[in-house]
């Protein structure tokens, strides 16, 4: 008997290898960069893996990972250390806690999930922000960053249709 | 072999929970990390530090990395600019007649306001220097308005110097490294800005919200502001130089006063520096450490106490009190020194500074409003 199912994920897979796209994507898009006038939107790259490794299987690395990815993204922004890690931290817990309703949803009301845990997300860094200068953020603003950070939902969803199935523990 | 007999299928349920263990000590240290940041209060932590490697790493790789950007924006720019030629043909027409008639205006109001200078005897400004520097990385989420530079302290940079691109304000440095610094924008939501309205001269905070239209708070007076107005740096509290363009007003969608700043129609890869300091930095802070207050010398007798050791710049004469009307009866004169005990003999001779009813200080300098001249200010017309 093949005991290939029980295998645990390699981790670099579908832990590092995400990571480190999804830093790169939001090195890209913080460079100046104007067309016509216009700038380029800011979506949180990394809620695909806050989202996407909840939703594949629990694991002790992910909210380490998360907290790492969330200190890189305090110091390119320059925000308050710990605010992004504390905030996808939020989204990847409350993904976690959801994941038993979230197995066999369609493809569109995944994306609904992804769409509430990103504004879930968000709401927190809102909160956080609003704590630590004592003046809340622009909604308006922060609506745009959900708009932009909604539509990555397919890179995802290409990540968990990747994973999902890789280690029958977790299905 | 039994698929139970291996041990690793029996670990669903425990990883699950260490992995629950695993979130909630995740989440401790980044509300730690939260609490433990205390950058901009106090200099010089391990926060700022890491701060500080980190720009010096992006710096360089974000140098590279927006070269095809720029070209890309370049190659768009041309485009446009060939497409809307004969419109802008039109308009940079119109604007150069309107120009021509402004370059007149200014000679004359130039002429007369070095006539007025020179007979007030007003000391000019002094010409502050800059230094040129390419954004790198540029941060446009709501929490967070920051932008990276390619200058720091090898170019002179230092923590609270102003930041302007061709066309206005953009904020100030709020962190440097070696070859890198960390600028606030005036959008970010912990930006606070001393501002004027330049047709009433009221005076305003700019409050940035993370949003592309800061606010205007604070205003006083009825009808302070008209949708238009210029808005500048007022030069209040000394963080930046009075007089410098910010933007104009315009009436948000929420009611409330905002400034269209214009910074945001110049490009954005490009910026300078201003070398100005802060009224907090030009202060000797040695000599404000040292408690010894001057003496007052009035005509009264009595008063002929001997100064203090350390020389003193004089009191000008509205600051003393009236002096003493003469005869038996008068008043001993309020002296707000301290009473000094008489210097023995072996102390060394007084400098001539201790003399101060001899010496007569000079008037101090006044602008046309009657205000001080500050000792640095911004003037617009000074290039490095």
């Amino acid at each position: 008997m093949s005991f290939q199912a029980a295998r645990p994920l390699d981790p670099w897979r579908w832990m590092g290898a995400p990571a480190l796209i999804c830093l790169g994507a939001t090195l890209l898009l913080g460079l100046p960069f104007r067309v016509f006038g216009l700038q380029l939107p800011e979506p949180v790259f990394p809620m695909i893996c806050a989202f996407s490794w909840a939703v594949i299987r629990p694991s002790v690395l992910s909210p380490i990972a998360l907290l790492a990815i969330g200190l890189v993204l305090d110091l390119l922004w320059g925000s308050p250390f710990g605010m992004w890690g504390m905030s996808m931290l939020v989204g990847y817990g409350l993904t976690l806690a959801m994941r038993a309703m979230m197995t066999g949803q369609s493809r569109m009301m995944m994306w609904a999930w992804y769409a509430g845990v990103c504004a879930v997300t968000l709401a927190a860094g809102y909160l956080f922000t609003m704590l630590a200068f004592h003046h809340p953020p622009n909604l308006v603003g922060v609506v745009w960053q959900l708009l932009a950070t909604s539509l990555l939902y397919p890179f995802a969803h290409r990540l968990i249709d990747r994973f999902d199935d890789a280690d029958v523990r977790f299905r | 072999m039994a698929f139970r007999q291996d041990s690793f299928g029996e670990l669903k349920v425990p990883l699950a929970w260490t992995a629950g263990v695993a979130l909630v000590v995740c989440v401790v240290i980044a509300i730690a990390l939260m609490l433990s940041d205390r950058r901009g209060t106090v200099e010089g932590t391990a926060q700022a530090a890491t701060q500080q490697v980190a720009d010096t790493v992006v710096t360089p790789v974000g140098d590279v990395l927006s070269t095809p950007g720029r070209w890309i924006s370049g190659g768009f720019d041309f485009i446009g600019s060939y497409w809307n030629s004969a419109g802008e043909n039109r308009r940079l027409k119109a604007e150069l007649q309107e120009a021509r008639r402004a370059e007149d205006r200014a000679t004359a109001l130039g002429l007369e306001n070095a006539r007025l200078r020179a007979m007030l005897n007003v000391r000019t400004d002094p010409p502050m220097p800059m230094v040129t520097a390419r954004v790198v990385f540029d941060g446009r989420g709501p929490f967070r308005r920051a932008q990276l530079a390619n200058a720091g302290t090898d170019k002179g940079v230092a923590i609270g110097y102003p930041v302007i691109s061709e066309r206005g304000v953009i904020g100030r440095v709020v962190g440097v490294s070696g070859n890198a610094s960390r600028i606030l924008l005036l959008k970010d939501v912990s930006s606070r800005t001393p501002v004027m309205i330049a047709r009433t001269n009221a005076r305003a905070i700019l409050t940035g919200d993370g949003g592309d239209n800061p606010r205007l708070d604070n205003l006083r007076g009825a009808d302070p502001v008209k949708p238009g107005d210029r808005v500048l740096t007022s030069g209040d509290g000394g963080v930046y130089p009075g007089g410098l363009p910010v933007g104009r007003a315009v009436r948000g969608l929420d009611g409330k006063w905002r400034v269209a700043l214009d910074s945001d129609t110049a490009p954005v890869d490009w910026v300078r520096i201003l070398q100005f300091k802060d009224f907090s930095q030009l202060a000797d802070r040695k000599a404000l450490a040292n408690s010894d207050m001057p003496s007052v010398i009035t005509d009264a007798p009595s008063s002929q106490r001997a100064p203090s050791p350390t020389p003193r710049p004089s009191t000008p004469s509205a600051a003393q009190p009236p002096p003493a009307t003469p005869g038996p009866a008068a008043r001993p004169p309020i002296s707000i020194a301290p009473p000094t005990p008489a210097p023995p003999a072996a102390t060394p001779p007084k400098p001539p500074a201790t003399k101060p009813k001899t010496t007569k200080p000079p008037p101090p300098r006044l602008t046309p409003e009657g205000l001080p001249t500050r000792p640095m200010p911004y003037r617009p017309g000074g290039q490095p």
